[in-house]
């Protein structure tokens, strides 16, 4: 089967400074993967490359029959102004920006698709309130409907549990697995390892450096997690130029 | 009475009626724009850029004389150079954008006003600091429409975009390219409406009816469709007022016009009902739920 992501030998990174060092390895389709580490991993990097807002430094990310900008992806911090003037209607609807683009018109068809996306994340109600008002958790709940719009084949979620409570994270997980229920594939970033073991079949553990990658179980070992954590060495400012071989 | 007070001089004058065509035509091409450089925390931005057209109009002007479409091109080239220019230095050096576009515009101004000097009087300087709204003539008057015109027909076609930019440019990042092409549209198209804007009210004032009805549409409406309105109208009351105030009191035209716009922000502030100061005194109880 081909890969939905493959990396070969992928180094990411910001001013020659490795933040993923020499990653291998491949993505299946419609896999439902993990990618837990500590922090400074490397993990919100690997997503940044994997959506193409950063290149690499070498290496390559083969994406088999998806443009970059065909990824959903939702950032650990989103850029989102929470001032500016517009509702959560309007702004859940941008979802539809890759069927729409820049002038399509939003029909009949669209709106009902827009009201049952904000009704899955349990937002109906809210949709004439300006997004400023929103709490933390519904903004990561508009965010998801948003996503949901998308109707993206692969999608890419960094921590999008930081900071919600319980009801909230078991509601989005919910639509998660429904995602992977339509065979989509699914990266995420997360720290909660509990909830890693209880959804998420595949994990991939990150220290810069691949540590491991395959079933859950076989990740999640304590002594994975002590390799991880001292090879999540700092950022050093004297560091030679690597000399493993470029591929 | 009232009628001869409100409505008599544009009927009595043809220059009154010109110079409020031209104000009107100006309100719809720049307060739109005043909105958006609002939103994205650039109002700043429109002052600094008005500064930057002054050499090239002033280069138009040594060129040409006042001929008005000498100083609107070289007026427009100066704008885009300073745009550009600004953005590549904001990308590959240390300074954010509004720092170089400062840096841009104080040397703009000092060359402008250098430059005015070596051929004109003091009376020339001050029209192009300042403009003259009651000496618009046709071809001036056909300029403001035709970029106020164009102005309408761009953003329409660039404002999802636009203003997905504004609310979440990561977002729009992932998912399309058109971001960098549209704010650079946008970026024209404030140059453009400073340009025409140029005329009437000079390259000091011409920012004043983008910003002040902008910034007074935010105390009076909770989106952006509503403070597009708002801001037009806004713009076109204080085009008419400060006209028939410096008529009247015999003011120069200009600068009544943003007084008068002036004044309506002030009102707003204080007693606009989306924030206004008197609003927040008052006390009233809170909901429940």
């Amino acid at each position: 089967m081909t890969a939905q992501l493959r990396f070969r030998n992928l180094t990411l990174g910001y001013d020659r400074h490795p933040a993923v060092h020499h990653l291998d390895g491949a993505v299946a389709p419609g896999s439902l993967t993990a990618v837990v580490g500590p922090n400074g991993a490397g993990k919100s990097t690997l997503f940044k490359g994997v959506v193409g807002v950063i290149k690499p430094l070498a290496g390559q990310i083969e994406r088999n029959g998806v443009a970059p900008e065909d990824i959903a992806y939702l950032p650990q911090i989103a850029e989102i102004d929470r001032t500016f003037p517009i509702n959560v209607y309007d702004l859940v609807a941008m979802g539809l920006w890759r069927s729409k683009g820049l002038f399509g018109g939003i029909s009949r068809r669209d709106r009902d698709t827009i009201e049952h996306a904000i009704a899955a994340v349990g937002l109906t109600g809210f949709e004439q309130r300006p997004i400023g008002t929103l709490s933390g958790g519904q903004m990561q709940r508009m965010l998801f409907a948003r996503l949901l719009l998308q109707d993206a084949r692969v999608i890419v979620l960094d921590e999008p549990f930081n900071a919600i409570d319980a009801k909230t994270c078991s509601d989005l997980i919910e639509l998660i697995r429904r995602w992977h229920g339509e065979q989509r594939t699914i990266l995420t970033a997360l720290h909660d390892l509990e909830l890693v073991r209880t959804h998420f079949p595949e994990t991939l553990l990150l220290a810069r450096e691949p540590v491991a990658w395959g079933k859950t179980a076989d990740v999640l070992t304590p002594d994975n997690w002590v390799k991880a954590r001292q090879m999540c060495e700092a950022f050093d400012d004297q560091a030679h130029a690597c000399a493993v071989e470029a591929a | 009475m009232l009628y001869d007070a409100l409505i008599g001089p544009f009927l009595e004058f043809e220059f009154m009626r010109r110079a409020l065509v031209s104000t009107f035509a100006l309100a719809f091409g720049a307060a739109p724009i005043g909105v958006i450089l609002m939103l994205r925390r650039m109002s700043l931005m429109g002052d600094a850029m008005s500064h930057a057209i002054l050499p090239g109009a002033a280069v138009g002007f040594l060129l040409a004389g006042l001929n008005l479409f000498a100083m609107a091109a070289g007026g427009l080239i100066a704008g885009f150079i300073i745009v550009v220019g600004a953005g590549l230095i904001a990308r590959s050096t240390q300074l954010k954008e509004d720092a170089s576009l400062a840096a841009f515009f104080l040397i703009s101004l000092a060359l402008g006003v250098t430059l005015v000097s070596m051929k004109g009087t003091n009376i020339d300087l001050l029209h192009f600091l300042f403009g003259s709204v009651l000496a618009v003539d046709d071809p001036a008057l056909l300029l403001v429409v035709g970029i106020a015109s164009v102005s309408l027909v761009v953003l329409a076609l660039i404002w999802r975009p636009l203003v997905l930019e504004c609310v979440d440019p990561g977002f729009l990042r992932s998912v399309s390219r058109a971001g960098g092409p549209v704010h650079m549209a946008f970026l024209a198209l404030v140059v453009m409406n400073l340009v025409g804007g140029f005329q009437a009210l000079g390259t000091l004032l011409a920012v004043g009816i983008m910003m002040l009805p902008a910034v007074t549409a935010r105390f009076w409406a909770r989106d952006i469709t509503g403070m597009v309105g708002t801001a037009i109208i806004c713009a076109a009351v204080s085009g008419y007022a400060g006209l028939l105030l410096s008529y009247h009191a015999g003011l120069p035209s200009g600068p009544a016009i943003i007084l008068v716009a002036g004044v309506l922000y002030a009102l707003s502030v204080a007693a606009g009902p989306v924030g206004g100061l008197i609003w927040q005194a008052v006390s009233r109880r809170h909901l429940e739920a």
